[in-house]
């Protein structure tokens, strides 16, 4: 079920805080997060995100186009990129 | 004949279901459309007149959201999902499973027929 639209986008605390910070600022740096569950709001706008994806950071570069999607869609988890179709045909050998 | 948005209507089908041959209407939103143009839901195509096939044509026009249009805006949002790197963009590209279905089995609506080593197992079970 879809969140409900009285409460608005949530967007964690300690996060939203820095980017308002730097947007009072004018300045652009990068800030590291581990908050993937963060909604963009239109504050995000021109920034840039590194994301945590479990291992390392994600650098995301927001724009007008991404408000609304949270943080994490943007730094993949998993590696898998798909078995090799050598691998594919050595399985298959293996039990003949 | 009626042709509406730009499809031929099956003229002897119910209004209700000829309206389903349009894309981007179903069931229900045939019903409502109906409702709107006030003609019955069971009156066959073939047997409405001009002035209520207008009707019709009029209401549909109005809310829009039917055939190319419909799906231009799909296609629209799916590059949209593509274009800003998101990981549904990603699993469109790769035609997987968007809504965090498990592909380990299944997914062949996604995935298309089967491919690869069915014909090889095969043989090989029936070697042992």
């Amino acid at each position: 079920m879809a969140r409900s639209v009285k409460k608005g986008p949530f967007v964690d605390g300690h996060l939203l805080r820095r980017i308002q910070e730097m947007n009072q600022r004018n300045e652009k740096k990068v800030h590291k997060t581990w908050s993937r569950r963060s909604t963009l709001t239109p504050e995000f706008i021109g920034h840039t995100v590194a994301v945590h994806n479990g291992r390392k950071f994600i650098p995301v570069y927001v724009t007008e186009n991404m408000v609304g999607h949270k943080l994490g869609e943007f730094a993949p988890t998993r590696t898998f990129k798909g078995h090799s179709v050598k691998a594919a045909a050595e399985k298959t050998a293996a039990p003949a | 004949m009626a042709r509406i948005a730009g499809v031929d209507l099956p003229p002897r089908k119910r209004a209700e279901i000829a309206l389903t041959h349009i894309y981007g209407i179903g069931r229900a939103r045939a019903l409502a459309i109906l409702a709107r143009a006030g003609v019955e839901a069971g009156k066959k195509v073939k047997d409405w007149s001009e002035e209520e096939a207008n009707h019709i044509r009029q209401v549909i026009e109005e809310q829009g959201g039917v055939e190319g249009d419909l799906r231009k805006e799909i296609s629209m949002n799916i590059k949209r999902l593509i274009e800003i790197g998101s990981y549904r963009g990603l699993r469109h590209r790769r035609n997987l499973p968007v809504r965090g279905q498990r592909s380990h089995t299944n997914a062949r609506t996604r995935k298309g027929p089967r491919r690869g080593t069915v014909a090889n197992k095969k043989k090989a079970s029936a070697k042992t």
